[in-house]
């Protein structure tokens, strides 16, 4: 076919760019990434007085002598944290067990499922707290006014990205089947999940408890609306006093964020190296 | 490595092994119904299985066969009638209180287990010590010849390794009942027929009550005591082999069991007369009149030239299947045969041909 075109070697039907164009559109993705981070790094060694670069305003922030002052800001870190625990758990605790009951016993939920989770990544910020609002009035009562109940809007903000996350694990894995053979084998069900689901399932459930974490740690919007205090909140009140500190920090968090994210990366390799 | 590889490099053992004794159960299925959605999938069947019997359970896609199988596993809840394990009925126990070895139609070892493991996984349900759950497993995968492989995962054995892991898997325990649920579709058919033959001399060695699962005619008749043939719901016929095969009950089991020509005849007083032979009818009386006879290939003579004795008829094509042939014929009358006959016989399609008939009694069906 080819030698009655006229065409020597074999067609390229042009859907994949080369090499070359692959590489021009990394580097220039990687550069709009890069200027604004290198910008606050370099921000944050400048000196404030004389335009000299130092690192004193990065061993300020681990000075024993500076806990006192930055006593609140540590606090706010210390309840992302908590924050970031609560809201796997109510993932690990909520989610899980129904995305795995819909997917073995009520396949024809799944869509459903799906929408419900898929809505809080449609639903502006400001929308979900005007609408979170009332209900934390309640919250407020039967809980009291702690900083880790706001984890409880965050378990429905981190819906679309545990979903996905645990949802792609559950496609791959034939779970009825394995459940059938343990439950014939003599296992009862605490037993199926613990032993033989959760096992297989690992990589999607560590992938969205990272993903959950990296999302709580950012999460601005929802903590100032309602009046609580994270580590992104306190990034802005101490940006007004002290903006090297806040940059820092604001450089600390995406460096940890992207760290997890590689770590989600790296449990997808380790996966496919190991059935390799 | 393939399947047939595999099968080459690992021994099978031809001794059975001491510690996998098991008492042979009793296996009743009393009127049992279960309904999806309004439809009738198990519409009131019943079946016994007797100790150390191997019984099949054929018939096509959505007949059932699998749902009575999973019924019987607990795997899914009867909406009527009863199934009692040694005279117990276990209607209402969960699937892991009714001490059965079940092997799948998918590939279902653990992925995260080793293949020892994955055996010894039965006992550690059963709170064995782990002494003694090392050896048992060890047993069970020498007994399906996979003793070497303890160490390896799921996904570094070929298909048929897997299945016989299930299988070892399913056994170790010493069930009461042993179900098999389509275990061989999945494999090449070389390895189909191996795997099938060593399946069904470790439940002969065994005696373990076996119900087995299948589509594929050729694999219930080559292994079972006796072949359950189900239809809508319904076992259509319970018989041996060759019960099915040579007196069908039912012209759907005449259709389904083997391959049977359809010839138009007239039914007069219990014989048929079709193609100008005259045939004795199976099965049940019938009401005289035009039917449709069915009658098997090897049961047509073919015999070439115009000279020969016989139908006139013209060849459409032939097959070679190894040890026979297969051809189709065309009568005068536009009535298309299937013949089977010895491999040195070798018609070309066009071919005039004559055919005739042995005669056996066969069943038939009104004539539409």
């Amino acid at each position: 076919m080819n030698a009655r075109r006229g065409i020597a070697g074999p067609v390229r039907l042009g859907l994949a760019p080369s090499r070359v164009t692959r590489w021009i559109i990394l580097g220039l993705v990687a550069v709009v990434f890069a200027i604004p981070l290198l910008s606050l790094l370099e921000f944050s060694l400048r000196d404030g007085f004389t335009g000299t670069y130092t690192l004193d305003h990065w061993i300020g922030l681990f000075d024993p002598e500076n806990a006192r002052p930055y006593r609140q800001l540590f606090q706010a870190i210390g309840n992302s944290f908590v924050l970031a625990a609560v809201t796997v758990g109510i993932v690990l605790i909520v989610l899980l067990p129904t995305m795995l009951l819909v997917h073995m016993s009520f396949p024809k939920l799944r869509r459903v499922l799906e929408f419900i989770c898929i809505i809080p990544i449609t639903v502006p910020a400001i929308v979900l707290v005007v609408g979170l609002a009332p209900v934390y009035s309640i919250v407020v009562k039967i809980f009291g006014s702690g900083t880790w109940t706001l984890a409880f809007a965050y378990g429905i903000l981190v819906l679309p990205y545990a979903y996905r996350a645990i949802q792609s694990n559950l496609d791959g894995v034939p779970v009825v089947t394995l459940s059938e053979a343990a439950r014939s084998l003599g296992a009862g069900w605490p037993t199926v999940v613990w032993s033989v689901l959760l096992p297989n399932l690992r990589r999607g459930v560590l992938a969205a408890a990272f993903i959950t974490v990296a999302v709580v740690l950012g999460e601005f919007t929802l903590a100032s609306l309602l009046n609580r205090r994270n580590l992104q909140t306190a990034i802005l009140q101490i940006s007004s006093s002290d903006p090297w500190i806040s940059a820092i920090l604001a450089l600390i968090a995406l460096a940890f964020a992207f760290l997890l994210l590689l770590l989600i990366g790296r449990l997808g390799t380790v996966g496919n190296r190991n059935r390799s | 490595m393939t399947d047939t590889q595999a099968l080459r490099t690992a021994a099978w053992p031809t001794e059975p092994v001491a510690s996998l004794e098991i008492t042979p159960a009793t296996v009743e299925l009393d009127g049992v119904v279960k309904v999806y959605s309004g439809h009738r999938a198990l519409d009131g069947i019943s079946l016994k299985l007797e100790p150390g019997e191997f019984v099949a359970l054929l018939g096509p896609s959505g007949c059932g066969k699998t749902t009575a199988l999973r019924a019987l596993a607990g795997l899914e809840a009867v909406d009527g009638g009863s199934i009692r394990i040694d005279g117990d009925d276990v209607s209402g126990l969960p699937t892991n209180k009714r001490d059965i070895g079940m092997v799948f139609q998918a590939y279902s070892l653990f992925p995260h287990m080793t293949v020892l493991e994955n055996v010894e996984f039965g006992l550690r349900m059963r709170k064995v010590d782990k002494a003694e759950r090392r050896v048992r497993a060890q047993e069970a995968l020498d007994l399906v010849g996979l003793g070497e492989r303890g160490e390896r995962f799921a996904h570094q054995l070929s298909g048929g390794q897997q299945q016989r892991v299930a299988l070892a898997r399913a056994l170790v325990t010493r069930p009461r009942v042993l179900l098999l649920d389509e275990p061989l579709s999945a494999l090449d058919a070389k390895v189909r027929v191996q795997l099938r033959e060593q399946i069904r001399r470790i439940q002969t060695e065994l005696g373990i009550t076996t119900l087995f699962v299948t589509h594929d005619q050729e694999e219930a008749l080559a292994v079972a005591d006796r072949v359950a043939v189900m239809r809508e719901g319904r076992i259509e016929q319970i018989g041996t082999p060759e019960e099915l095969y040579v007196t069908p009950a039912t012209p759907f089991v005449a259709d389904f069991v083997g391959l049977s020509n359809r010839v138009p005849g007239t039914l007069k007083a219990g014989t048929i007369t079709a193609a100008g032979t005259t045939f004795a009818l199976l099965g049940e009386a019938q009401p005289d009149g035009p039917v449709l006879a069915y009658v098997r290939p090897e049961d047509v003579v073919l015999a070439a030239g115009k000279t020969a004795k016989g139908l006139d008829a013209t060849v459409v094509a032939s097959s070679f299947l190894g040890s026979l042939r297969r051809t189709t014929v065309r009568l005068d009358d536009g009535t298309l045969l299937s013949v089977q006959h010895e491999v040195s016989v070798q018609p070309a399609p066009g071919d005039t041909v004559r055919v005739g008939f042995r005669g056996n009694p066969v069943s038939a069906v009104p004539a539409p």
